[in-house]
């Protein structure tokens, strides 16, 4: 049996990243192939439908996949996930001479954030915000910057509109994952020294490998110990993992995605969704 | 654990240079070891944790202290020195990974395989590329000011005629010897850095001898004169000579050899001093290809002495393939009597008839020369001579 994954094409080095990852692990004795969705949702139901066997999923879908799964009374694993993955944080920043000194002091502020359904743009940071005690829509304006829906904020241009808002002045604070605000001022986009970080979320964990319990066991467990041994001195695979950024994958886990559950429970995020493809099993 | 190195950044902000002071940090510190990082840039914390861990660094944070432990992933393991930058840095075969990597230059490996068809040395080098190009750079000249293109022009109208016949043929010659060595450049590994360079700048001589041969036919006419079948029948088996060594062998040794004759020719007998120049500068110049032509090929002669013979029945199947038809144009020819003539008195044909004998002559006596220098006997010489294209390239 061909053990097929699928993944996202959010971009279209995707395809190299698997044509790659393919050949890899064909070399190593694994018949694998890949399936790719448009966005993340298709890909959730087509896991859940048993089209796939693994889902590469955005820690947005994985929480998906988890609940619909559940309907059947199939439970999920996060088998593997990137080590740059791992411990993230997201920022919320404001200009250099705002005098917010805490995220209650954007009361009345203009919020801007990445794609609807980003969880370290939007869903994460907002969450953040209503703990704080500014319920997003009422205490704060939220200004979207929206680039590929159904990518979960893969895209990185959603973050990069947001932080632009905030230099030019329409928006009061931009919210970016921690990495993205170095890539910003390296590219231009963000002036050295325009501004500033207003808070920071405590580390949360990114996108997993998804697979349900009713998957094939055994060829996903060949997988995770093929990604495991992946190496990074390793001239062949080096491109790859280049492409997918990152220095070597590690053992799945699922701690780091409390953040984001409490999100989408806090705003209702995924309730409609959940609702539509669940009358659809 | 080895004790920590730290590194004060002072007031210097990862996103306004602080990076390169960390990573040449890291780059010195003992392996085990970790770097504490200071300084007082606000968002240091952030960018810290969100670049390291990009790199496959450790990062931790305590009481207002931070440490990056290096991660131990090397870009560079396995990475290969492409040779050497100096000439005797070259290797025999150049990897396909080196590709467009300068000579001598440290290569990562898994680096994208380009294929260039021409990677042997054997093949294509010679010690004397380097020298060739580093005089071809030097004695390049502006055709605005090394030609007197003000001169006067005494001839006749019927002999003009002749010039710009002449020069419609030099023009089809050179360019079918700008687009062989560009064809072949693109195949060349670049690992032969000297031969490459070489290559290029001949084709820059080529693209200036179609300028001056246009700018002088142009002086008195605005037509050109013809091009016939036979002329282009005959380049076009150049073009067609798939083999690097081959296509070298009849353009540059053969058919640049008896250029050579030609521009000498037309230095000493062409009535006006204008094309005299071009031609005396053309020849400088195209004496350099036909240097690197015998140069090489001596080398990949005296290495595989089996190209001798396919080298004679290359001239063999040129000739074959061109038998039926006329070679040089009877225009062209007569061209080049009325040129050496300068008149139409029966004296001066006389004369202009006997100089382009004596041309064909030197064509034939230069082209046994160079046939023999790459080792053939001086009949095989003579025969293979012989049967070079009357078209003269
Ligand atoms: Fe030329
Ligand atoms: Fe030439």
């Amino acid at each position: 049996m061909t053990l097929l994954l699928g993944a996202v094409a959010y971009d279209p080095k995707v395809v190299t990243i698997w044509e790659g990852f393919c050949a890899f692990f064909a070399k190593h004795g694994l018949k694998a192939d890949y399936v790719l969705y448009s966005n993340y949702e298709r890909q959730v139901e087509a896991l859940v439908a048993g089209q796939v066997h693994v889902a590469w999923n955005s820690p947005l879908a994985h929480l998906q996949t988890q609940r619909l799964a559940a309907r059947r009374g199939w439970s999920t694993t996060a088998f593997c996930m990137r080590d740059t993955d791992q411990d993230l944080t997201s920022l919320v920043l404001v200009r250099r001479d705002d005098p917010a000194r805490h995220l209650a002091d954007l009361k009345g502020k203009v919020v801007a954030v990445g794609a609807p359904d980003s969880p370290q743009a939007t869903l994460i940071p907002l969450s953040a915000l209503a703990q704080a005690g500014l319920t997003p829509g009422e205490d704060v304006t939220v200004q979207v910057h929206d680039v590929l829906r159904g990518k979960h904020g893969d895209h990185v241009g959603g973050e990069r509109d947001a932080v632009r808002a905030l230099v030019r002045g329409d928006a009061d604070a931009a919210c970016v994952i921690d990495g993205n605000h170095l890539l910003f001022t390296r590219e231009g986009a963000l002036p050295a020294g325009a501004v500033r970080v207003l808070y920071q979320t405590p580390p949360y964990d990114h996108c997993v490998f998804s697979a349900l319990s009713v998957g094939p066991a055994e060829q996903i467990h060949r997988l995770k110990e093929l990604l495991l041994g992946m190496s990074y001195d390793d001239p062949e695979v080096r491109p790859l993992l280049d492409l997918e950024g990152l220095k070597r994958w590690r053992e799945g886990r699922v701690s780091g995605l409390a953040q984001l559950d409490e999100a989408i429970e806090r705003f209702g995020t995924i309730d409609g969704w959940l609702a539509e493809a669940g009358s659809r099993l | 654990m080895k004790e920590d190195t730290t590194l004060d950044l002072g007031a210097l902000g990862l996103d306004a240079g602080a990076l390169l002071l960390v990573k040449r940090a890291l780059r010195a510190l003992p392996t085990g070891a970790r770097l504490e990082v200071r300084g007082e840039s606000p968002d240091l914390g952030h960018q810290l944790r969100a670049w390291a861990r990009g790199q496959g660094h450790g990062y931790g944070e305590q009481d207002g202290r931070r440490w990056i432990s290096p991660g131990g992933v090397g870009r560079w393991a396995g990475a290969e020195r492409a040779g050497g930058v100096a000439p005797a840095g070259v290797v025999e075969r150049p990897s396909a990974r080196w590709g467009l990597a300068a000579r001598g230059a440290l290569v990562e490996a898994g680096s994208p395989a380009l294929h260039f068809s021409l990677d042997e040395k054997s093949m294509v080098w010679s010690e004397d590329a380097g020298r060739l190009y580093a005089q071809a750079v030097a004695a390049q000249w502006d055709p605005e000011t090394a030609i007197p293109w003000d001169a006067a022009i005494p001839h006749d109208e019927e002999v003009e005629d002749a010039v710009v016949q002449v020069m419609t043929y030099l023009i089809e010659n050179e360019t079918a010897a700008l687009l062989v060595p560009a064809r072949f450049l693109g195949q060349l590994h670049p690992h032969f850095r000297e031969v490459m360079q070489l290559l290029a700048v001949t084709t820059a001589d080529e693209a200036r001898h179609i300028e001056v041969f246009t700018r002088r036919a142009r002086l008195r006419r605005t037509l050109l004169g013809l091009s016939t079948h036979g002329g282009q029948a005959s380049l076009k088996t150049l073009l067609e000579e798939p083999d690097f060594g081959l296509a070298s062998f009849l353009l540059s040794v053969l058919g640049e050899g008896s250029f050579l004759s030609l521009l000498w020719f037309l230095q000493e007998h062409a009535p006006d001093p204008i094309t005299r120049q071009i031609c005396k500068l053309a020849a400088q110049d195209e004496a350099r290809h036909v240097a690197f032509g015998l140069a090489h090929l001596s080398r990949h002669v005296s290495l595989d002495p089996g190209l001798r013979g396919r080298l004679a029945l290359a001239v063999q199947h040129r000739h074959q393939s061109l038998a039926q038809t006329a070679g040089l144009n009877e225009e062209v020819f007569d061209a080049l009597v009325v040129l050496a003539a300068g008149g139409f008195d029966p004296t001066q044909i006389a004369q202009g008839y006997e100089r382009v004998l004596t041309l064909q002559a030197d064509m034939d006596h230069g082209r046994k020369l160079r046939l023999e220098r790459l080792g053939f006997h001086p009949e095989e010489a003579a025969a293979l001579s012989a049967l070079h294209t009357r078209n003269f390239m």
